[in-house]
């Protein structure tokens, strides 16, 4: 689904080496998981009510939501009576199958970008994920895909986070937009698509500032932004991306449902999952919005962005907390 | 949707309320629903069955045959239950030492918001009488000591910038460096007079060894009499781990608990709490810089079990306002003295509070309050801007006889205040309004009767 969107498939070197790197970034999880699950199977060869309370904590310690965990193990007992599974490790394929069916039957919400138009991504959280960050690694994937990349500090709130693009805009070789501290952010995001249309830029990746789900005024403030952003480049926002810790609970589905609405989040990014993370509740944001994940973050380098493979990520949630 | 913790408990509790006494049966049910509730607010899935565990032994046994309700009997055995979890006295943080500056050493993952609570702690610590000093030694973030330059700029608070001693090592971000900047900044703290040093680190994942090596060697340098860990609210099953492995490396003595503006429930709380052992001392509570509050473990109970945080609101609201203008507001009201000029002390003592927002969230969450609260984030805080402008461009005369406002003096205010005349009547509407309502409520403290009649039972 991401090829579809950011140009033909990626050369195989290239595809080596994210494997290589959601690989290593879910190893130490992955190697929990195995031992987990042989332990698993050796105590109880059949399904018993203890082993699916064994994987009911397993799962919720994954943060996937007592909501979905109930789902996925109601969808699981179906399945294995259907296939008269009675082993441990059926289940956990069952389980395994649910899980990545969830994750990939999002569906891909990107707009259409009319010839000669920029790009426009649309980046929005709340405080401390890692927005900015992130968007210095989306940066570098596209630049490194050989597009020419306008980053636009629309983030005029917290203290020095202009400052932090603008490394970030140097480190990776991009330009950054930019007013002073406290200005207008629909003001700079207009002055950031004027720019990328003068300058036939294939991208421009907006940084908003954090903020809470809660706070009604500074979502109000993220649909004027798409308002501006629509005026300037018809279909913009093209994608607007929420950014989310991996490490965040069950907050994240409210945080997802309320940015949904004010800003018309088109899929997931995933920081900080390198690590012991967990990361579960994008399954639960899946499975309720339909929230497909785009991206995951894996390290702190500026190659540490990977498109998502719901496959792999399944993988390391199965490691007991 | 999911339900607040408070919500969902406060229906779990409606449903026992037409037993007549606990059974095994009845117990079970109501601790399955506290478990799913516990889950869906973020508590960790081992420290939710323990604090169940505790609950079940404790309602089948002779406690429960008193004269109190079922209802009752649970909602006390889960507040005790998560007081005891929580611990029942608000902890103070520790800034003694004999040789000054008491260093508060600030650790947590990426994006838990350090940096802002080292700032927000700087106000907090001037606000109770000393004098801080703030330094980062994070030179791996871009732009991270530029964000807590700035910051203590607004607070006009000592930092310590740290820029010479990166020179000195070599210009070359690593631990010696900050060492270094650790070093300098204790002497400088020292040479100015500062009594605390506040150190803001680099955020980390708990399994990075080589910045947590770093955090262990700046805990022996300076030997801190505080290493907070600074965790968001929002944590999920992995705030255990996480605080587990930081308390591993670096014996933490006491907990943040940021975003707590938000709508999370807060299970983290519970969960850091139980792992390390350590208090949770402070929580953050808005983007300014005065958003950092003590934690009150009783009153983050009560709060979850829906009872709301009035004791909460009732100190910040002493804090702010004035005691002797409150007492001769409450004089006015009495003897029906109370004209515009003391709607608009009254409207800037309110904003002195903070934001409505912030204030609304303490509330209980049911009853007449439910509305209140999903009013409050539609709540313009510009409007309050508008009305004190409209009353700042009456004449003197007006402000005490709102009476003689008539058509062409409307116009003018309305002219004055860059407001409309529509607004200018609706504000003195409200002011009439608010005159016959005070009339009607005799008695001064009111408010607080009527709120400190809601603590919750047992």
């Amino acid at each position: 689904m991401i090829q579809t969107l950011f140009g033909g498939p990626p050369k195989p070197s290239l595809r080596e080496r994210l494997q290589q790197k959601m690989a290593g970034a879910v190893q130490k999880t992955k190697e929990a998981l195995v031992s987990q699950v042989d332990e698993l199977l050796k105590g109880s060869p059949e399904i018993s009510p203890e082993l699916l309370r064994e994987i009911e904590t397993l799962l919720l310690a994954a943060d996937l939501g007592a909501a979905t965990v109930a789902e996925v193990l109601a969808q699981v007992r179906r399945s294995a009576e259907a296939d008269r599974q009675t082993s441990g490790e059926a289940v956990r394929g069952a389980i395994k199958d649910e899980l990545v069916r969830v994750l990939n039957a999002a569906p891909l919400r990107t707009r259409e970008v009319p010839d000669g138009q920029p790009f426009v991504l649309l980046v929005v959280g709340v405080n401390g994920v890692g927005k900015t960050t992130t968007i210095g690694k989306l940066a570098q994937f596209f630049r490194g895909q050989g597009h020419t990349v306008l980053l636009c500090a629309a983030d005029t709130f917290r203290a020095a986070a202009i400052e932090q693009l603008e490394v970030w805009g140097h480190r990776v070789g991009s330009e950054v937009i930019r007013q002073k501290s406290g200005a207008d952010p629909s003001a700079v995001l207009f002055d950031g698509l004027s720019a990328a249309k003068a300058r036939h830029c294939n991208y421009v990746i907006i940084d908003t500032a954090g903020r809470l789900h809660t706070k009604s005024n500074l979502m109000d403030e993220l649909s004027k932004m798409r308002r501006t952003a629509e005026r300037l480049v018809p279909g913009a926002p093209h994608e607007t991306l929420l950014v989310l810790d991996a490490t965040t609970g069950q907050n994240g589905l409210q945080q997802a449902r309320q940015f949904t609405a004010a800003a018309g989040v088109t899929g997931l990014v995933v920081t900080k999952l390198d690590g012991t993370a967990r990361g579960g509740i994008v399954v639960a944001i899946a499975r309720e919005l339909g929230l497909p994940v785009r991206f995951v973050g894996v390290g702190e380098g500026a190659d540490d962005l990977i498109p998502f493979e719901a496959e792999r990520y399944i993988d390391a949630l199965f490691a007991k907390g | 949707m999911f339900e607040n913790l408070s919500d969902r408990l406060q229906r779990v509790f409606k449903t026992l309320r037409g037993e007549g006494r606990l059974t095994e049966v009845n117990v079970e049910a109501t601790l399955q629903e506290i478990r799913t509730a516990l889950l869906e607010a973020d508590v960790n899935v081992q420290v939710a069955d323990d604090l169940l565990a505790g609950i079940r032994q404790k309602a089948l046994g002779q406690e429960v045959l008193s004269t109190l309700s079922p209802a009752e009997q649970v909602i006390k055995l889960l507040r005790d239950e998560l007081l005891h979890l929580l611990g029942g006295e608000p902890a103070r943080l520790n800034v003694k030492t004999s040789q000054p500056p008491a260093t508060l050493l600030m650790a947590g993952l990426q994006g838990s918001g350090k940096t802002t609570t080292s700032a927000k702690l700087a106000y907090f610590l001037r606000k109770n009488g000393h004098r801080p000093m703030l330094v980062s030694v994070d030179l791996y973030r871009p732009a991270a000591r530029e964000q807590l330059a700035v910051l203590a700029g607004e607070l006009k608070a000592p930092l310590h910038s740290g820029d010479e001693a990166l020179a000195k090592a070599g210009g070359q971000a690593g631990t010696p460096a900050v060492l270094e900047i650790a070093r300098a900044a204790r002497r400088d703290a020292f040479n100015r007079g500062c009594d605390v040093l506040i150190v803001d680190t680099a955020g980390r994942l708990h399994i990075d060894d080589a910045l947590m090596g770093e955090m262990t060697q700046l805990k022996q340098l300076l030997n801190p009499t505080e290493i907070l860990f600074v965790a968001d609210a929002m944590t999920g099953q992995d705030a255990v781990r996480s605080a587990a492995e930081f308390h591993r490396h670096l014996q933490l003595t006491g907990v943040v608990l940021t975003k707590m503006d938000g709508d999370s429930r807060g299970g983290a709380a519970l969960s850091i709490r139980s792992v390390t052992g350590q208090p949770i001392k402070l929580i953050g509570t808005s983007e300014r810089t005065d958003g950092l509050e003590l934690f009150h473990p009783d009153r983050i109970v009560s709060r979850i079990l829906g009872m709301g945080d009035i004791l909460s609101l009732i100190e910040r609201a002493e804090q702010a306002i004035d005691r002797k203008q409150q007492e001769e507001l409450e004089r006015k009201l009495r003897s029906d003295g109370f004209t515009l000029a003391d709607f608009r002390n009254q409207l800037q003592q309110v904003r002195k509070l903070g934001s409505l927002e912030s204030l609304v969230k303490m509330l209980p969450r049911v009853g007449p309050f439910q509305q209140l609260q999903k009013a409050s984030t539609q709540v313009d805080e510009k409007q309050l801007g508008r009305v004190e402008a409209i009353i700042g461009s009456m004449t003197e005369q007006e402000r005490q006889h709102h009476q003689i406002i008539n058509g062409s003096r409307r116009k003018r205010i309305a002219r004055g205040s860059g407001t409309s005349v529509q607004e200018v009547n609706q504000v003195l509407k409200q002011y009439v309004e608010m005159r016959k309502m005070f009339k009607s409520v005799s008695g001064s403290s009111f408010l607080r009767k009527k709120l400190m009649g809601m603590r919750p039972p047992g």
